[in-house]
């Protein structure tokens, strides 16, 4: 799967440095909930759209939190952007993963891409032109758990769970519980 | 997987797998806008020296959807009605730039004999009464959507044995998934040396389709190939109906809700009824949806990561 340093690398043998444990994603988390109701002035009309692999359990647990907040379920979905990709040739192939939109489709939607860390923006890139093929939003929007800087395309999240400079050697690292069987960020 | 000439070629894990991608690109069906940008400025060439609709628009909406560009050539109006040899032809083609080659020929072998000559990933859509690997997968695949697993599923295969080549893909691809196969057929149309293969590669024979079909999980029927039929194989279309026919009795024989498959095009009325091929149970259009899907999936495994160096 992506081959960028979003990826869990659990065998190298630099020390990792925990920069977020699973309190602190939580807490992250439930920020940006708020942000996103309070920007959208509640829950109408927002759908959640998780990139993979990653993205879709972070979608899932915000969409979780907003509902707890407000008190109704919001629309959720996953997104696969690996068709969309503009790193295809350079590569042997990629597994695709499943595209699952909620009933109501995203016409007229706000939607709200999910993904675990902005990087390049090259993954985020892709899956705007993914969602033009699906539908026209009324708006996108772009929450994210780790922004790491060292953008090569002109594209900014509007919701950061963390803001982590790093140098471009570095790998940083999410784990989550349903993917990887427990919550961490770590730096190496 | 450089090519796709048999389904030998797969490992049953690469076999998930594409099941795995066919699912998704299953979805693409139903969208508004049904175009996938994954092979974008590849070139897909068919080439279809026999007869062939489903398969070929197939191909080509397959490609067309994932955004390469298809050309069409066939056998009548290109050069090889000028007296072109095979190879001349397709060195020809490949010589325009061509990343992928789809290709059905009477000749059985034609498609590994032109994956020998050319630099482009080959994919063999029907050769001879050798093999059709897509068809095979994509009748697997449907029976697994109804079915759930295949492993341990009885699969009845009845019909014009001896000159298909999807059952040959079949049985390969069926017996790899753990289904239990029965084949059947009048002894004229079982192919020779039957015995020994079906005890190798392990699957049943029978003449009596009466005794297979209320056991069965799943029906597939093949078509009576005419076309490739040099001799007497039975005595009348009638007698064959009576004999190997999916009649309108024998579709009472079956449990409830078995799939009947049947690869098309169908003689209606020959080895299935009107009433068979138009059953609630019949999977034979979702076979081409399918087929769509199963086919998308093959040409992105084949063209989509980097080609010059083989797959990782």
């Amino acid at each position: 799967m992506p081959a960028t340093t979003e990826e869990t690398d659990p065998g190298t043998d630099r020390p990792d440095r925990t920069v977020l444990d699973a309190r602190d994603i939580s807490r992250a988390l439930t920020r940006i909930s708020h942000e996103l109701l309070e920007r959208n002035k509640g829950a109408t009309d927002l759908v959640l759209l998780g990139l993979h692999t990653r993205g879709v359990p972070l979608a899932r647990r915000i969409a979780e939190k907003i509902a707890a907040v407000e008190g109704a379920p919001v629309a959720v979905g996953e997104l696969d952007v690996t068709m969309y990709r503009d790193d295809l040739r350079s590569q042997p192939t990629r597994r695709a993963h499943k595209t699952a939109l909620p009933p109501g489709g995203i016409d007229e939607k706000v939607v709200v891409l999910v993904d675990d860390v902005l990087f390049s923006g090259r993954t985020i890139r892709a899956a705007l032109d993914a969602l033009a093929d699906l539908g026209r939003p009324a708006a996108v929007r772009l929450a994210v758990l780790v922004d790491r800087g060292h953008r090569e395309l002109p594209i900014r999240a509007d919701h950061v769970g963390k803001n982590l400079p790093s140098a471009l050697a570095e790998r940083v690292s999410v784990r989550l519980a349903e993917v990887d069987g427990s919550d961490e960020v770590t730096i190496s | 997987m450089k090519h796709l000439l048999s389904i030998d070629d797969l490992s049953t894990d690469e076999i998930h797998q594409l099941f795995e991608t066919a699912a998704d690109m299953h979805d693409v069906q139903s969208r508004e806008v049904k175009k996938l940008p994954a092979l974008r400025g590849r070139t897909v060439v068919n080439m279809f020296f026999e007869d062939s609709t489903r398969t070929r628009s197939s191909f080509e909406i397959a490609g067309k959807w994932l955004s390469a560009d298809v050309i069409n050539v066939s056998a009548k109006g290109s050069s090889t009605s000028k007296g072109e040899s095979l190879r001349d032809t397709v060195l020809t083609v490949c010589a325009m730039g061509v990343d992928g080659l789809v290709i059905r020929h009477p000749a059985s072998g034609a498609a590994v004999q032109v994956s020998q000559w050319v630099d482009a990933a080959v994919v063999n859509a029907g050769d001879g009464m050798h093999e059709h690997p897509t068809q095979a997968l994509l009748d697997a695949y449907t029976l697994q959507r109804h079915l759930g697993s295949l492993e341990g599923r009885h699969v009845a295969i009845i019909g014009d044995l001896a000159h298909s080549r999807v059952f040959r893909s079949n049985i390969q691809c069926l017996t790899r998934l753990g289904a239990r196969v029965t084949v059947v057929a009048p002894p004229t149309l079982m192919p020779s040396g039957i015995g020994a293969w079906s005890a190798a590669a392990g699957f049943e024979t029978s003449y009596d389709i009466d005794s297979v079909l209320p056991d069965a999980d799943a029906v597939m029927m093949l078509r009576v190939q005419r076309e490739r039929m040099s001799g007497a194989f039975f005595p009348s279309p009638r007698e064959y109906t009576v004999g190997y026919g999916l009649t309108r009795n024998r579709l009472a024989l079956l449990k409830p809700d078995v799939p009947i498959c049947h690869p098309g095009p169908m003689n209606r009325g020959l080895e299935i009824a009107a009433d068979a091929a138009d059953a609630a149970q019949s999977v034979v259009l979702e076979q081409v949806s399918s087929g769509l899907a199963i086919r998308m999936a093959v040409l992105y495994h084949l063209l989509a990561g980097d080609t010059r160096g083989g797959i990782a």
